[in-house]
Parts: C-alpha cells; structure tokens; sequence
C-alpha cells in the first residue's frame, strides 16, 4: 500500500497536518496510537488566549480547522485584554474535552483522501537521505512520498510524581520506545523536554461559596471567520477563583525534596513561562499567595482541572497540597497531577517549510519541534501538512514571514534560534505585533489560503466582500465632510467630544478617541457588518502607529530580499567570529534577514557576510 | 581583508617622529624587503629592532621597527611600525617603499574597521579610537579615553536596562492578562517612568553637545565690513598662540585659517575665503555666502565701526546670527561713536580699539562664559562623543515624546509600547546592539587616513 503523505500522531498537529494533505488532494494516511484519542487535550481544557487565540484564527484563514471545531465545543468564552488596544486583544474558550475531540474525529473520518490507523510507528524507511516511508511496531512498512511526524510527547514518554517514574504518555497511552533512538540515528540531535499538569478534581466535592465566580462574557464570540456563534451566552460554564494559603505554601517547602524536580529526579528542561507550584513558592518566596483557576472540562464528566497548581510532588503530598486551598478541603482527587519529560528533536534542524534538512521530505511539528500548546502545534501541523503537499507537488513552500503572521514568528523563531525549553508564543515575541491582530486575520492570509487550495470559492467570496465592504465604508468615511455648524457642535459636544473649527471629513473626525463609528450615525446611514465596522474603526484609529509598524517591517524584508546561497560555505567567509560562523553552518539560514536574528551572529558578523556576498556575485 | 594595507599613522607635520603601521598577513615580509638590520621574520613578537629603511642599497631613513604578531594586536592581524625620523618627505618616500612592496594604501579608517570586524573593540569603541587618535588637546583626550573603557556604554546600558525593565512589565500585562502577580501597567504608571527616562536621556544629548566643542572645537567665524579691524583680531588672537597655528584639515573638513586653545578647547577659526588677503569678505563674497557660513558656525565674532552708523548689510548680518553665539566687537573705540548702541540685539559686546587691541582680553573672557568653558572642564565626561551616537541619542529622545504624545492623546498602552521599544533599540544602536544595515558604512566612511 502506498500514499502520498502519512501523518505520525494524532494530536492537535497531526490533525491540522493530516486534514490539510487530503484536502489538497493527497491520499493520505494519520496513523495514531489510540484513534479515541485522537484531538485529545491532556492538559488545560482552553484553547486561545494572547497570541494564541491569534494563531486559532490564523489557522482559520488558512483553511485549517481547529477554530471551527473549537467553535462547535466551547464551554465557555472570553476576549482578553479588552481594556486594552485591538493589537492584543485575543479569544480564548474553555473547550469541552468530549466533544472537541469528538467533532475532530468525525471531521477526520467524513475527510475525503484520508485514511485512520491506529497503530505505533517505531522506524522510517529512508533511503539516501529520502524518507520513503514508516515501520509500524509489528513491523509492518508503510511506503509514502513524504511523512509528517507529529508525535507530541510520545517519545520516550516517562511519567514523574515524586521519585515514582513510569514509563507512559498522558492518560496511560502507550509511548513510542525506539523512534527517538531511530531519529538519533540518522542524525538528528535529540534533546530531552519537561512539561506538567496539575490535578483533576470532583466538581461536585468543592464548596463553591469560598471561590469566586469567572464568568464567560455576555456577549457570543466565534473564532471562524465563517462561523456564527454556536451557543448562547447564559448557557456558558463558569469558571472559579481561588488562592493558595499560607498553609498551602508550608507543606511545598517541608516536602519540597519529595518532588521529581526538586529531588533531582527530571533530565528534561522546563518552561520558564509555566512554573509548577513548588517553582512558584520557592522563586517567589514573598508573595503571600498564588491565584488558581477552577475549570471545568466537560459536560459529560465530573474533573475540574486546577489552572496554576501544576506539580510533580508525590501522590500522598498533593492531597495534603490540594485540601489546604479554600473550597478544596474535602475535594476527592481524580487524577493526580505529574511531570512529563519527552523527547524532541533540535528545530534548528528544519527549513523554514518545516521539512527537516537531515531526510528530504520528512516533516515535524507541534511538540517534537520543542514547542508547549495546542494552538502552537495545529499551527505548525497545518504549515507542516501544507508543504509536505506542495514539496511532492513540487510548489514553492509556504512560508509566512515575521510581519504576516503569528505562525510566521513561531516557525522562523524555532528554525532560527532553537529552543531550549517547550516553547510557548507570546505576543512579545512578534515585533509587529499591531500587523498582526486578531481581527485581520483574514485579511492577512486568506488569499494565501485560497491559493494553496483549502478555502473554496464559496468562503472565499465572501471574505473578498467583507473587503470590498471596508473600502466602501473607509471612502464613505473620507467623502463626507461635516462642517462647524451650530447644530454640528451642540451634537459633538452632547457626546462628549469638542466643537469643531473648521471642515472636517468623518474619517478624520474618527480619530478622535472618544468618538466611534456609532456616532458618525448623525450623518450617514451605516449599514455594515460589525466586522467591517471594527476593522474601519482599527485602521482609521490606529492609521498613524499601523503605518510606523509597516514602514519597520519593510525595513526587515529588504533584508529578508537578500538571500544566501543554498551551498554557501561559511569557511570561506573570512573573519567571521568563530561562534558565528558554526551558527551559521548549522542554521544555515535563507536571508541576511534570518541570520541577523541569530543569537551570538553580531552586526559585526553581519557585516562581514554581506561584503562577502558581494563579492561572490561580483567575481 | 586578505591584503596588507599601509598608512602614515601620525599627523603629519606634528612632531618629529613619524609613524608607519603596516597591517595584515604579509606586512613583516613586506617591510622586511626594505629593512636593513636584523631579519624581521624571524624575531619574536611584540619586540622593536633599528635599522635602516634602503632602496637599492641607498640608506632612506633611520629607523625603529616594531614587530606585533596576530592576534594581539589592534586589528589582531600582524602589525609592523616603522617609526620615522626623517620628516614629512622622507616619511613619504618609505610609505612608498613599502606599498611599492605589496602593501595597499589603507582607506580613511581602514585600520579601526578591521579591528572591529575581526571583533577586537566594539562600535562604540571603534568610535572612540577614532576620537583618541584625533584627539588634539588634552580634554579631548579624557573624553576618548572614557569612551574607550565602555564609560559611554555603560550609560546607555543602564538605561536600556531601566526601559527594558518597564517593556516587560507591560508585556507581562498583554501575555498573562488574568494573572494579579504584576501591576497593571496603564499610561498613567507609564508616564512618569518615561519621563525619567526623557530626562537621563536629555542630559546625555545636554552633556555631549558640550563634548563636541571638546572634540570638534568651536567653530569660529570672524565677520564685517572692509576695513573694520577683522584681520587686527585675528592675528591679536592668534598671537598670542603661535606655537599652534597650522594650516591643517580639521575634522570638521573646514578649512581651519587658525586655531588657538582656549581653557583647553580649541577655537577653529574659519577660512573665510582669505579674510587676512582682502580684508573686505562681505563684499567680496557677498552678503548670501556670509549667512550661510554664519549658518555653519559655532560662534560668530560680528566686528562694528564704533566710528560709523549700521548700514543695511550690517543690520542683515545681524538679524542673521540671531540663532547663533555672538560676540558683538565694536572696534575704533578710540574714535568717535556715531554707532548707535540701541540697534544692536545682542548682549555680549566688546570694545576694542585698533591700536592696542586691549579688548582681546575680554573677548576671550566672553568666550569662556558663552560656552560654559570653565565649568566643561571640571565635569565628568560622560557624554557621547560623536555625531552618529548624538543623532541616534536624539531620535530615540525625540520617539520617547511621541509616546508621550501618545499617552495624551490615550492611546492603548499596548502600543505605547511599541514607541518605547523602538526608542530601545536606538539605543541599541549607539552601542551597537541592534543591527542596521548603514551603520557600518556610515561609521568607517567618516574615519580620518590610516587611523
């Protein structure tokens, strides 16, 4: 049997990877350990948040389907950082963790072109440097033209809860034993990562009265762009608030060398961004107490997952952890919360298309890449699926740059400086952040999507009226003056604006900050989308600090214009310092653009290199 | 940078002993070839040897050589110094020697850039070097060598450091919006940081214009009418600093007609097309090429006929300095005054007479204090020291008031933040943190011969 493109796991990644190839046509196959698990969510039941929620809705333009399927399971939802400007705003819902992967699955099985094994893959078939196929456990071989490996953290998972190790992926899945060994083997350098989850608790054994309530908000939200809102808003689950306690804080630091981390029992290295409990205490020792997050992760089942609790502490430390926190005195325990340390290969190790550069046509993403998050790992699956596709096609590789998208800055931002912890976005990794928002994200990349092929004609009309309805508005704005008449003033002055001195055109008249498309009613009849009245109101606002973010941005993609030679030999470039230039050997980066954001190239180096690229050409 | 480049390392002119640094791969096999002595290729590193510098058997100089094998040396590629004893033509004819021998002549700062591409001194100190090695008096010199020691660095470190610190508190707002471990940064908490910050920085910008005048000196224009007593005053003021009048090409690529020391800041009198020849440039270049060189100067000496009523171009000249350091010489004093004291806007004038001149006294006077000459010299130099990190100084100043603009105008917070980091990396820039294409270029092409 043979296909065109086989996806490894089934993870949020695998999905996006596996959908993306049979829709452009591939016969493709997803093979899984457990296809009940398949689009499971072993850890926090949300999905969004800043930058994240970006990178769902870039997804979207794209034409993958994670914001689709998360739209159809939300428990609850929330913008984040209303208060502050559009650039940051983001979407995050509490997902239902049985019916998201449930409308995963049944996405995946009515999927033309695609087909669902469940088995383990414990070797590749590689003939000089080409990937031509998989070996299941049973020995059985798979032949295809390009291979997606999307193993999560199934390599070489190993549990940890104090000094206890056991050798298992999350929920008790099996762990594939030898593929890392197999990856070690045809040269990849594989490094170790950690990652945690905390406790799953009774719902029904919480004394409510002693949290308080976080409520989704009152107006429905949907992260598709081709969505309308799936629930009503007094249906939303509420979340809860609690804190940790003194008493909370004094049995971390007795048992503190009970912990796997603590007590030297973990090898993989942590995230920063994500501290387990025992982390936070002791770096934090003055802070009185830590919040927690009470959420429920289903309708169709009892646990609620403690947000902020993570910990590898031993199973009888964490019921004398969890009963100190208020409301949680008599709270049965579900599941007790563990560290999971996995393997992952180096991503410096990739192009930029995701294909690795070590076997031609083999793919990774999501957390065999080094990276933490669902929404990371769809991202990269659907890149990664995206150009596995175009690579057999022969197609140019699809490669968002820094300023198009979130996705952009995470691929270049693995490929170009590597990872050393799981690797979570965040907005303050993009440099054009306010380029890149949540509500233009289909202006940003759904004409890539149509072009690549997964957003038909039908989605794609109607985002090319949502366009051609902002440059009405936007005209409509600029064409219509308004005089200091009288009347004029009294009304601008009754909304709490001042009085006009001389004409002005509304557009103009929007910049001011307390007046809104809402109120330029008085003049012009505004029959437009919400959508499109927002994204007028950002563009129009925003113009003068959106024009200063382009103008910084052309200032990267005249570097980005300058490319370095697929074969260049860094030995040649004399001078370079000799850190530079094993960097530079390994990353081997496409641009000026890219090696300058390298860490240990200086300008110095830089500099160096350009002059020896002009040379070349001169000669 | 796989060629060996020469050049006369010293000002020429100044001194007795003139220096040749040869730099790169073959500069001891290049100077041995015309070195009669000791054979320099097998000498050890970091020694000097005498010898003769001989073309065709004929003895040119008598001479030192120092040998600096790589990579401790300045551009940490092999360095040979010659020095010279022979004067200007003499020191000429080895530079051609050696270049006839198979070295290049080094471009204008050929030497700091390589020393800084072969990552021997940072920009900022590749910057100072340059200031080091031009370096004329002796406050110049202090500044030059803080610069080097990463004194200037510093400063702006802290100070990316203290507006770091205030970016990732806002950040930490934006990625981790729910969590109540950080404060909430709104634009009120912002302001009053940057206006720390809007401050520091003001008093750098403040302190460095005054290193300019250190390093660059105070660019001078003498200016009147014919025969009002220009070219007297000139040479009273030059005088009394003989020793130190050259004719020599000054930083400021003027042509420098004299050059005196004042409180140990040096005062470049401005050619003016020969004010000493014709003595009457306002009418010789007309009264347009006055204004624009009153437009170049630093401080303009405006010298008046006590004996004689405004005319029209005076009263033009003067309306022309209004934006300028003046000193009103009012000259002739010892004739009658038909000059009309009231007509003149300017605060700072000075008698003098053509006879005696003994106004020259107060006129430098005048200068001390226009300039704060005194007080330069007891400060601490802290200052950037050169036109490229006082321009970048002052756009990142310039940024910090459009995020004050910014947070008047309410602007979201998060994008405020988008000002403040752009404002970082300028600063990043100064000490080359941040990586912009023309900054190379620009730098090494302002470099000075050989240095």
């Amino acid at each position: 049997m043979k296909y065109d493109i086989i996806v490894v796991g089934g993870g949020h990644a695998g999905c996006e990877a596996s959908l993306a190839a049979a829709r452009l046509g591939n016969k493709t196959l997803l093979i899984t350990g457990n296809i009940k698990n398949i689009a499971d969510m072993p850890c926090n039941p949300s999905i969004g948040g800043p930058a994240k929620g970006i990178i769902v809705r870039e997804i979207d333009a794209l034409g993958g389907e994670m914001a689709n399927n998360i739209d159809h399971s939300c428990l609850q939802v929330k913008m984040l950082n209303t208060k502050k400007g559009p650039a940051v705003r983001a979407l995050r819902a509490q997902g239902d963790k049985i019916t998201y992967p449930k409308a995963m699955i049944e996405t995946i099985k009515n999927q033309e072109n695609l087909e669902v094994r469940e088995s383990l893959v414990e070797d590749l078939i590689v003939e000089e440097n080409k990937i031509k196929g998989v070996i299941l456990e049973n020995g059985e071989k798979i032949e295809a033209e390009a291979v997606v490996l999307t193993t999560g953290t199934y390599l070489k998972a190993v549990i940890l809860r104090g000094d206890k190790k056991t050798v298992s992926g999350p929920h008790g899945e099996r762990p594939s034993k030898f593929l890392s060994d197999k990856l070690r083997e045809y040269g990849f350098t594989i490094q170790r990562l950690k990652t945690g989850t905390p406790q799953r608790i009774d719902k029904n054994s919480i004394d409510y009265s002693k949290t308080s309530l976080e409520p989704g908000d009152d107006v429905t939200h949907t992260f598709s762009f081709d969505n309308e809102p799936l629930y009503k808003v007094e249906d939303q689950l509420p979340c809860h608030l609690i804190y940790t306690t003194k008493e909370t804080h004094e049995i971390i630091m007795q048992n503190l060398e009970k912990s796997s981390m603590y007590g030297g029992y973990v090898e993989g290295i942590g995230p920063r961004y994500c501290p387990s409990i025992e982390d936070k205490v002791v770096r934090f020792k003055d802070k009185e107490r830590h919040q927690l997050f009470l959420e429920p992760e289903s309708l169709y089942y009892d646990d609620i997952y403690i947000q902020g609790f993570s910990t590898s502490m031993p199973e009888e430390i964490q019921d004398l952890m969890v009963h100190s926190l208020p409301g949680l005195e008599n709270a049965k325990i579900l599941k007790y919360a563990y560290a999971i340390e996995y393997d992952a290969i180096d991503p410096l190790q990739l192009k930029q298309s995701l294909e690795t550069k070590v076997i031609e046509n083999l793919f990774t993403a999501g957390q065999i890449n080094g990276t933490s998050g669902y929404e990371e790992a769809a991202g990269q699956g659907l890149i990664a699926g995206i150009n596995a596709s175009r690579k057999i096609h022969n197609q140019d590789s699809l490669i968002l740059k820094r300023n198009e998208a979130y996705i952009g800055v995470l691929i270049d931002d693995l490929v170009t400086k590597g990872t050393k912890e799981p690797y979570r976005m965040l907005t303050s990794r993009a440099e054009y952040r306010l380029l890149l928002r949540h509500d233009n994200a289909d202006l940003r990349l759904r004409e890539y999507g149509h072009d690549i092929g997964l957003i038909n004609e039908e989605r794609y009309q109607k985002f090319k009226l949502k366009q051609e309805k902002i440059e009405e508005l936007n005209n409509l704005l600029k064409q219509t003056k308004v005089t200091p008449t009288k009347e004029n003033n009294e009304y601008l002055e009754s909304i709490g604006s001042t009085k006009l001195l001389d004409g002005i055109s509304l557009y103009d008249l929007l910049k001011r900050p307390e007046i809104t498309i809402q109120n330029l009613k008085k003049w012009i009849d505004i029959d437009f989308s919400n959508e499109v009245i927002e994204q007028v109101e950002i563009q129009d606002k925003y113009e003068g600090y959106i024009k200063k973010a382009n103008r910084e941005a052309e200032k990267m993609l005249d570097l980005e214009k300058i490319k370095i030679p697929e074969d260049i030999n860094y030995d040649n470039v004399h001078n370079l310092a000799s850190e530079a230039r094993q960097k530079l050997s390994t990353i081997r980066p496409t641009t000026i653009a890219q090696a300058s954001r390298i860490s240990g190239v200086n300008p110095a180096d830089i500099s160096i290199l350009m002059v020896y690229l002009k040379k070349e050409k001169r000669v | 940078m796989n060629d060996t480049i020469a050049a006369i390392s010293t000002t020429l002119g100044v001194g007795a002993i003139s220096i040749i640094r040869v730099s790169g791969k073959d500069s001891i096999k290049i100077v041995n070839k015309i070195f009669k002595g000791k054979d320099l290729e097998k000498v050890e590193s970091h020694t000097i040897h005498y010898g003769h510098i001989v073309e065709k058997g004929e003895t040119i100089d008598e001479v030192l050589v120092s040998i600096m094998k790589s990579p401790k040396t300045f551009t940490m590629e092999d360095i040979v110094e010659i020095n010279c004893h022979g004067g200007i033509s003499t020191t000429n004819k080895v530079l051609e020697l050696v270049l006839n021998s198979g070295a290049r002549l080094a471009e204008p700062g050929e030497f700091t850039k390589r020393a800084f591409l072969n990552g021997r001194i940072d920009l900022t100190q590749a910057e100072s070097v340059m200031d080091l090695i031009n370096s004329k008096n002796e406050s110049k010199r202090k500044v030059a060598i803080k610069g080097l020691n990463g004194y200037v660095s510093n400063i702006i470190r802290n100070l990316r450091q203290q507006i770091l610190e205030l970016l990732a508190s806002i950040e930490v707002n934006i990625d981790y919006p729910e969590y109540e471990d950080a404060e909430v940064m709104t634009n009120e908490k912002v302001k009053p940081q940057i206006s720390d910050i809007k401050e520091k920085l003001h008093k750098i910008i403040n302190e460095s214009e005054n290193g300019k005048i250190l390093t660059n000196g105070i660019k001078t224009i003498i200016i009147g009418k014919p025969n009002v007593g220009k070219s007297s005053i000139l040479n009273r003021l030059l005088d009394e600093e003989k020793a130190i009048v050259t004719n020599i090409e000054g930083t400021t690529r003027d042509t420098v007609e004299g050059n005196i020391t004042i409180n140990g800041v040096s005062l470049n009198i401005i050619d003016t097309a020969g004010i000493r020849e014709t003595n009457d440039i306002v009418e010789k270049i007309g009264v347009e090429k006055s204004l624009s060189l009153i437009n170049d100067a630093d401080l303009v000496i405006l010298v008046l006929n006590n004996n004689e009523e405004l005319k029209e171009e005076d009263k033009k000249i003067l309306s022309a300095c209004s934006e300028k350091k003046t000193i009103v010489v009012i000259n002739k004093n010892d004739l009658d005054r038909k000059i009309n004291i009231d007509e003149i806007p300017y605060q700072n004038i000075i008698y003098t007479n053509t006879i005696d001149l003994n106004g020259i006294d107060s006129l430098k006077e005048k200068i001390v204090e226009l300039f704060n000459l005194n007080e330069l010299d007891q400060q601490d130099y802290t200052y950037l020291s050169n036109v490229r990190q006082i321009s970048l100084a002052k756009e990142a100043y310039s940024i910090l008031e459009e995020v004050e603009n910014g947070i008047e105008s309410e602007v979201p917070v998060d994008m405020i933040e988008i000002d403040i980091k752009r404002a970082w990396e300028k600063l990043g820039e100064i000490i080359g943190e941040t990586y912009t294409e023309e900054l190379i270029d620009q730098l090494f092409s302002q470099f000075c011969l050989g240095k």
